[in-house]
């Protein structure tokens, strides 16, 4: 096992390079279904605006 | 001839229905062509005969370098389709890919530099293939700049849809920069005329994690474009039924 993580001496380079792409895979995928709750909150919010009273708006 | 899907495939709520529809169809199957990819290319493939474990950073590298480069060809389509037929959606789709885009050139540009590091003896040199795809996170970071610049969005989705097809110039710049020049960079060993010059279990977990990458960028980009278009249409009577 201690073998397989030291990838034959360039465990320094290789596993930096992995987490930096799980990084990217990660946060791109959270940031989309943010972005996309975001905007469905707020058209919602603004959808309860529109039918609300004028008064009360 | 018959204009009507085009018209269909241009309404945003079309576009927002099938895009919910499609992403997972895109995203799981990615998820598990990456898992099994990771396996196959970190236990499973032999290590080089020159580079010993070190040749395996391809797996990461060559995916996200391909990613940035055809992720730049589809934000790049997408806004010259929305120039030429004034079609909105098609400005909020290359609006919803700069982001990822811009996210996998730094990628490929650290992993470059961490599998340059132990192989050339540097992390950076000035050479043409390098440079290049700096200039790439360049155009990408110039693109999202420009538009979060402009308030008005048409104006917005104009002014970087330009600036997005002028620097479709640097993707031949990045593919043939390594035959032109004398570059440091290694020549493509998989996307050639050629056949691949990779040894079978070497390569298949390369295609699985290329296949892999680019479904994943499908479903990510989907997501993207529907929160796009929720906010492009402020008021459209559609939303309440999409909100249901």
């Amino acid at each position: 096992m201690s073998e397989f993580f030291a990838m034959g001496g360039y465990a320094a380079f290789l596993w930096p390079a992995y987490a930096v792409t799980l990084l990217a895979v990660v946060v791109n995928v959270i940031t989309a279904q943010r972005a996309h709750a975001a905007a469905r909150a707020e058209a919602r919010r603004r959808l309860e605006m529109e039918t609300m009273p004028e008064h009360e708006r | 001839m018959n204009w009507t899907w085009f018209h269909k495939f241009g309404s945003p709520p079309h576009i927002y229905r099938i895009a919910g529809t499609l992403a997972p169809w895109f995203g799981w199957p990615a998820g598990l062509l990456i898992v099994a990819a990771l396996y196959a290319g970190l236990v499973l493939a032999p290590p080089d005969y020159q580079q010993g474990d070190g040749f395996r950073i391809i797996y990461v590298h060559a995916p996200s370098a391909w990613l940035s480069v055809m992720i730049y060809g589809v934000m790049a389509s997408a806004a010259a389709i929305g120039l030429i037929w004034r079609m909105k959606v098609a400005h909020a789709a290359a609006a919803s890919c700069a982001g990822i885009g811009a996210w996998f050139t730094v990628v490929s540009l650290i992993t470059g530099m961490l599998w340059g590091k132990p192989m050339w003896g540097t992390y950076w040199v000035w050479d043409p293939r390098l440079t290049a795809q700096l200039v790439l996170l360049f155009l990408y970071l110039g693109y999202m700049g420009l538009r979060s610049g402009i308030d008005d969005l048409a104006r917005s989705d104009r002014a970087s849809a330009v600036l997005a097809i002028v620097g479709v110039i640097n993707i031949p710049i990045i593919r043939y920069s390594v035959e032109w020049w004398n570059s440091i960079h290694q020549a493509p060993s998989v996307m050639k005329m050629d056949r691949p010059s990779m040894p079978m279990d070497m390569l298949a977990p390369l295609l699985m994690m290329l296949l892999g990458f680019t479904l994943y960028f499908a479903a990510v980009m989907l997501v993207r474009l529907r929160a796009e278009i929720l906010r492009r249409e402020r008021s459209a009577s559609w939303i309440k039924e999409a909100l249901q």
